[in-house]
């Protein structure tokens, strides 16, 4: 067997495998914010609650409903997006004309009441939630072990993205999108329900997340707490790649999550903080983020 | 922030007292001091201790967001590792409590200028952004860092004696202590507020490119009132860490973050005396919640919604709205 740098390849290749995961969850979750952030210009703090709960749907249509993994996989992340459709047209819709950072407050203590009663009801030492059986086992690759259950993951956010950058940029839906992003008092004025496509538009967002949390739940506990964190990571990811560009987000998550793979074999200690170098570093050099148009 | 929310832009004509402060100001200084004279023989003197440090970082948040109007969503950075400094100061190097503090401080400032320079490099959303994921890293590292303690934190901070002589063990004395830090940090952000300055600042966060036009380095008076509301916060934080005698991962963790953006909204942001009202507010909450868990967690958030859909000047807004002069 070859070595890299001492370092034995069954190992740099896991950690790069979950490097990747962790890309794609990255990936998923900073497109929503981007899709989001695109047309209503707010920040939805709400989106690490929104990801829990994509997980948590999960969880109990298995244990209340028996439905299992593949169906959730199909209709937990509507149900998150209807759940996010509700809150944009009774809430986040009523701070439109103020500042936008109202509605980083808004969505922040939106956060808090979801995760504090998911704690007080489901506490927070995480629920197992056990992969199908299409995604035990795995691959020998020969250079490393592939289990199925995370190279599902990669598959399917790649899938997701991919199809969310076709709908943005190759559809009419999507053209209307990108028209309402740049001008939505024009777009009005042709006709465009742009009220709705705002409402659609978070909703969409918000499915985002809660497909990246039920993807989450075989691999991650199920645990209340599960979004706060990932989400701050997830917000250094947006101000690296800056939200312009729907594959720049794309490009980012997954990379910066090889990234924080490689830290942990090379320099474990900093895999924690490692984004957020990188974020001081594009801070300094490119403060508008790699693929961002402007400040 | 825009104008309708803020109290301050009201162009009342206020009565000038003695020390060029409008008089109502002045009569509340002096109303409020004297209740905190006697507060320690009213209440638990622990708990006006922790209303007073965390009014005192609400006041050195509200600089920063009421007055630069730029929203921080990582001040538990400045805050916590104060506090941790403050800690390891006391207890391991063995300084004296003003020593300690001073330490806690000069490390915010510090880290306040670095954080600071680069979040300044980006506006609005972004900005929140930037400082809220530099204070996860503060987190992160304050967790694996040796000298934080990890989970422990740091424990039984001793509080020492005041310039070597004035034992402050006990907490009637450390009061005192405490309530001359926390006056002299309020009347020194009213100070800036409303030096020339705070002026500069005011006409920042209302129309920045104007400001640029008109000359101001715009970016220079924005990072000095970063550094600024950095290390007053850091000086909360230190305080905070000798009377409970404890510095732990609480104080660096976003939530913390989050709650000192509360206290300032509640309150009112941008007035003088809101975040005061606001940390007194939510301190007695989580007091009175403490023994109902996350029910803490979902009332915040509860007060938050409540109050950016409709309460967004902030209880002592509201009051200056309707004596129709600025606190």
């Amino acid at each position: 067997m070859f070595e890299l740098l001492g370092i034995p390849p069954q190992v740099l290749f896991g950690q790069l495998l979950l490097g990747l995961i962790n890309g794609s969850f990255y990936a998923v979750l900073s497109l929503g914010l981007a899709v989001i952030f695109g047309l209503l210009n707010i920040i939805n703090f709400t989106h690490g609650a929104q990801y829990m709960l994509g997980a948590f749907g999960a969880w109990m249509l298995l244990n209340y409903l028996g439905v299992g993994y593949w169906w959730a996989v199909f209709i937990v992340p509507p149900i998150v997006g209807v759940t996010g459709i509700v809150l944009e047209r009774v809430m986040i819709r009523r701070l439109y004309h103020l500042d936008h950072l109202y509605g980083l407050l808004l969505t922040f203590g939106l956060a808090l009441i979801i995760v504090g009663f998911f704690r007080q009801f489901f506490g927070v030492s995480g629920l197992p939630y056990p992969p199908p059986p299409l995604l035990t086992g795995g691959y020998n690759l020969g250079f490393m072990y592939l289990p199925n259950s995370r190279a599902w993951v990669i598959v399917a956010s790649l899938i997701v993205c991919l199809a969310t950058w076709f709908i943005i940029e190759k559809t009419r839906l999507g053209a209307y999108l990108r028209a309402a992003t740049e001008n939505p008092t024009m777009v009005g004025a042709f006709g465009i329900n742009v009220p709705l496509l705002v409402t659609l538009t978070y909703g969409f967002g918000v499915a985002l997340a809660g497909f990246a949390g039920v993807l989450a739940a075989p691999i991650y506990a199920v645990n209340p707490n599960m979004g706060a964190d990932l989400i701050i990571v997830v917000f250094a990811v947006v101000v690296i790649g800056g939200m312009g560009s729907i594959l720049g987000s794309i490009l980012t998550g997954f990379g910066l999550g090889l990234i924080e793979g490689l830290t942990r074999v090379f320099y474990p200690e900093g895999s924690a903080v490692v984004i957020f170098v990188i974020m001081a570093l594009v801070l300094l050099v490119k403060p508008a983020g790699l693929f961002g148009r402007s400040v | 922030m825009t104008t309708d929310t803020n109290p301050i832009a009201m162009t009342a004509i206020t009565a000038v007292g003695a020390a060029g402060m409008p008089r109502h100001h002045l009569a509340i200084f002096v109303a409020l001091f004297v209740f905190l004279i006697a507060a320690p023989f009213l209440l638990y003197p622990i708990f006006v201790m922790k209303v007073l440090c965390f009014a005192l970082f609400a006041c050195a948040f509200n600089l920063l967001l009421g007055f630069g109007g730029l929203l921080s969503f990582g001040h538990a950075a400045y805050f916590g590792m104060a506090s941790y400094v403050s800690a390891h100061a006391a207890k391991v190097w063995g300084l004296t409590p003003e020593l300690a503090i001073i330490a806690g401080t000069l490390v915010a400032a510090v880290l306040g200028l670095a954080i600071g320079s680069l979040a300044i490099r980006r506006h609005g959303i972004y900005f929140a952004m930037v400082t809220l994921a530099f204070a996860q890293m503060i987190y992160f590292f304050s967790l694996q860092a040796a000298f934080t303690g990890g989970e422990d934190g740091i424990q039984a901070v001793p509080r020492g004696h005041l310039f070597g002589l004035i034992d402050l063990g006990s907490s009637d004395v450390l009061y005192f202590f405490v309530l001359a830090i926390f006056f002299a940090g309020i009347l020194l952000i009213y100070r800036i507020i409303h030096s020339p300055f705070g002026q500069v600042l005011k006409a920042i966060r209302e129309n920045e490119p104007r400001a640029i036009s008109l000359g101001y380095r715009v970016n220079r008076y924005k990072l000095a009132v970063f550094v600024l509301s950095a290390t007053l916060a850091g000086v909360a934080g230190a305080t905070k860490a000798i009377v409970f005698q404890l510095a732990s991962l609480t104080d660096v963790y976003w939530t913390m973050s989050g709650e000192v953006v509360l206290m300032t909204l509640l309150g009112g942001m941008g007035t003088v005396f809101g975040p005061i009202v606001g940390a007194a507010v939510i301190v007695t909450m989580q007091n009175y919640l403490a023994t109902f868990g996350d029910w803490v967690t979902i009332g915040q958030g509860i007060i938050f919604v409540v109050a950016v859909l409709s309460f967004r000047e902030g209880i002592v807004g509201v009051l200056a709205k309707w004596i129709r002069k600025p606190l």
